[in-house]
């Protein structure tokens, strides 16, 4: 496994080359270019403040109005990035096909590129968020230095979904399908537009265990930490999350080099 | 030294079973069978024990037919996929011309894209940057360089994908029917090019239909021929034996043909006409050995013969014409027995008519014959009109309608050397 990474480390400018293209090329030829890539989540966000902050409001006590956008926000943007790169892994290999099958190609590097180029994205929007913080929140804390942690274990979680998503599509079609309303239910089942500690998740024992399981529970806890409540994240849940990504993302990488052989016929 | 060592290397494709295309993540997962569901019912052999060394710097083609293998085992050479069984040792950085501008994005610059694609071939950005003169004065895309790629020409776009791929300077270049698409101008540049890749002792493996720049370049050809070597060896040698397999082959589909036409010919009436009085019946194509035979040497002799039969009273008057007709219908040569200067006295009951043509002397291709008997005022008894075909097929590659005996010499300071 350590070997594969020294070698993914030698495909270092191939894999900057490609996010700098696929980034480029996202942007080039839309007068707005990078404000799109943000267009949905500031939609969903428009939508969620709007039901939750105004028309449903004392929802969750302490997160009311702005600040309930705020939060929305915090949320919305780390999944953005989980939701499309899973999304776009699930095609890259079919979309890239060309090169696949017509050069010798370390296939490894689009699932890698997906990821990264949405996380890219995500970096991007950061400042957007802070603005929001600074506009219409309680401001910032040291804590936010907690953010480098965050972005790490859902890269690597992300990452090894990636994998995983990339090389079974390849063999069962069907996925790209399923996945879409996966991702759906998955968005509900993660506290981006309610907080994981409030009182009907933690009174309903079956609810709060399902989320406990969820990966992306904690990781979007860890953004809630670092931006929104101000505060150390969860000493034990990050580390253990941390794990489960290194875990998936090993299986992933594993699945994916098994099945490595097969995607020049199959794509 | 070696550049390319194959020893009996295989490939074989999988035809999956049916069900596999309906089977979903849940059932594999269920009946765990994610893997060995993979294994696939049916096989096809696109390459078997397939052998063969090339030495360095040697300009070696891979000829044979269409699903022959060769793509298979170009994708091979080019690690692109790897051999069912064998060993396949490559020494030295492979660069293929199999996809021209590989990874170009279209809404990006000329000029970023050379980057894009130099990295995917495997250069470094330093690299790049000291050829990147070089790649853009190759492609003669100077003025066009900072525009995006989808405003190119596909023949623009073919030139920078060339230039970028001969630029990375491998050790071994595959080169693919590529040639085959690139604009008149170039395509003589990227041959220049090929050719001082020899020169500089680089080894080139080369793929094409194109026999003539097989043998013209090549110092060995390969003939696969489903998926195995039929014969590998010296090029004019290969080609000349690849050549007649395919003219052989060719004759039994023309021997159908002509059987098919003479079935057709029956009830097409408008490639008949005439009065019926005489007719004309049989009409058979043969060479000098007196068999059947529908495809000529341009040099070899070719007897028509028809048998003809008078149905009512005893005829004074009586022409026989024959006419050889190109496929583009320009008449190549007619005569008759009038034009000959032979002089009908009487034709009665049946009788064989030949013709004996000793030397074809047409170009290659599918001639279409004319045979007729009329009166010499030109009153039809029977007329047959492009009813019978023949070809001409040789290795000589001369055009034009004729093929005019000759013969070149030559004195003084002129030295020439025979290729064959």
């Amino acid at each position: 496994m350590l070997k594969k990474v020294v070698e993914l480390y030698r495909y270092r400018e191939l894999i900057a080359t490609l996010v700098s293209r696929d980034l480029k090329a996202r942007y080039r030829g839309t007068i707005l270019g990078f404000f799109w890539s943000f267009f949905n989540p500031l939609l969903l966000l428009g939508v969620y403040s709007v039901i939750f902050g105004l028309m449903l409001p004392n929802r969750f006590p302490g997160i009311e109005g702005a600040n309930y956008s705020v939060f929305l926000f915090t949320g919305l943007l780390p999944w953005t990035w989980f939701n499309s790169s899973i999304i776009e892994a699930s095609n890259v290999l079919f979309a890239q096909g060309n090169l696949i099958k017509k050069i010798q190609f370390p296939v490894e590097v689009f699932p890698i590129v997906v990821v990264l180029t949405n996380m890219v994205n995500f970096l991007l929007g950061l400042p957007i968020l802070v603005l929001f913080f600074l506009l219409f929140g309680k401001g910032l804390s040291l804590w936010v230095l907690f953010l480098p942690l965050a972005v790490l274990v859902q890269l690597v979680f992300t990452m090894g979904l990636s994998f995983l998503v990339a090389s079974l599509t390849v063999h069962f079609r069907d996925l790209k399908d399923i996945l879409t309303n996966l991702l759906t239910l998955w968005f509900f089942a993660t506290p981006i537009i309610y907080p994981f500690n409030a009182q009907v998740i933690q009174e309903n024992t079956v609810v709060r265990w399902v989320l406990t399981l969820n990966p992306m529970t904690h990781i979007i806890e860890a953004y809630h930490y670092a931006f929104y409540y101000g505060s150390l994240p969860h000493w034990k849940k990050i580390p253990v999350t941390f794990a489960v990504g290194l875990i998936i993302c090993y299986l992933g990488y594993l699945v994916f080099d098994r099945l490595r052989d097969t995607f020049v016929e199959e794509v | 030294m070696n550049a390319v060592i194959a020893e009996k290397i295989s490939k074989m494709y999988k035809k999956y079973a049916h069900r596999h295309k309906f089977l979903t993540l849940k059932s594999a997962l269920v009946n765990r069978t994610l893997f060995s569901e993979l294994t696939a019912a049916e096989k096809f052999e696109a390459l078997s024990d397939v052998s063969f060394t090339i030495p360095k710097g040697k300009t070696v083609s891979i000829i044979g037919e269409n699903g022959s293998g060769k793509s298979t085992l170009l994708k091979l050479l080019a690690g692109i996929s790897k051999p069912t069984a064998g060993t396949l040792e490559t020494n030295g950085r492979i660069s293929a011309l199999i996809e021209l501008g590989a990874g170009f994005h279209p809404e990006i610059s000329g000029r970023e894209n050379i980057f894009i694609n130099g990295i995917i071939l495997g250069l470094s950005r330093k690299r790049i940057l000291t050829l990147y003169d070089e790649i853009v004065r190759f492609a003669e895309l100077e003025e066009f360089i900072d525009k995006p790629v989808k405003s190119y020409s596909s023949g623009m776009y073919m030139r920078l994908g060339f230039s970028i791929a001969i630029n990375v300077d491998p050790d071994i270049l595959l080169v693919d029917e590529v040639l085959s698409v690139g604009d008149a101008s170039f395509v003589p540049k990227c041959l220049d090019k090929i050719n001082e890749f020899r020169r500089k002792g680089k080894t080139i493996i080369f793929v094409s239909h194109d026999l003539s720049t097989v043998e013209r370049i090549s110092d060995e050809v390969i003939w696969l021929k489903h998926g195995r070597i039929a014969m590998q060896g010296h090029a004019k040698r290969v080609v000349d034996a690849y050549l007649e397999y395919v003219g052989k082959k060719d004759e039994v589909k023309a021997e159908i043909i002509h059987e098919e036409q003479e079935k057709a010919a029956e009830e097409e009436r408008e490639k008949r006409w005439g009065s019926q009085e005489i007719i004309l019946q049989n009409v058979k194509m043969i060479d000098s050995e007196g068999k059947e035979k529908y495809i000529y040497d341009p040099g070899e002799s070719l007897t028509l013969q028809f048998d003809v039969e008078s149905k009512g009273a005893d005829q004074e008057d009586f022409v026989f014409g024959i006419g050889i007709f190109n496929s583009e219908g320009v008449q190549c040569y007619g005569t008759n027995t009038y034009i000959d200067r032979l002089i009908s006295k009487r034709l009665c009951g049946k009788g064989m008519v030949k013709i004996k043509m000793s030397a074809l002397n047409l170009i290659n291709g599918s001639y279409y014959l004319n045979v007729a008997v009329h009166k010499r005022d030109g009153y039809p008894f029977d007329y047959h009109h492009f009813l019978y075909t023949f070809r001409v097929g040789s290795a000589h590659r001369d055009v034009g309608i004729a093929r005019i005996p000759h013969q070149w010499s030559f004195s003084g300071g002129i030295d020439v050397e025979s290729q064959d």
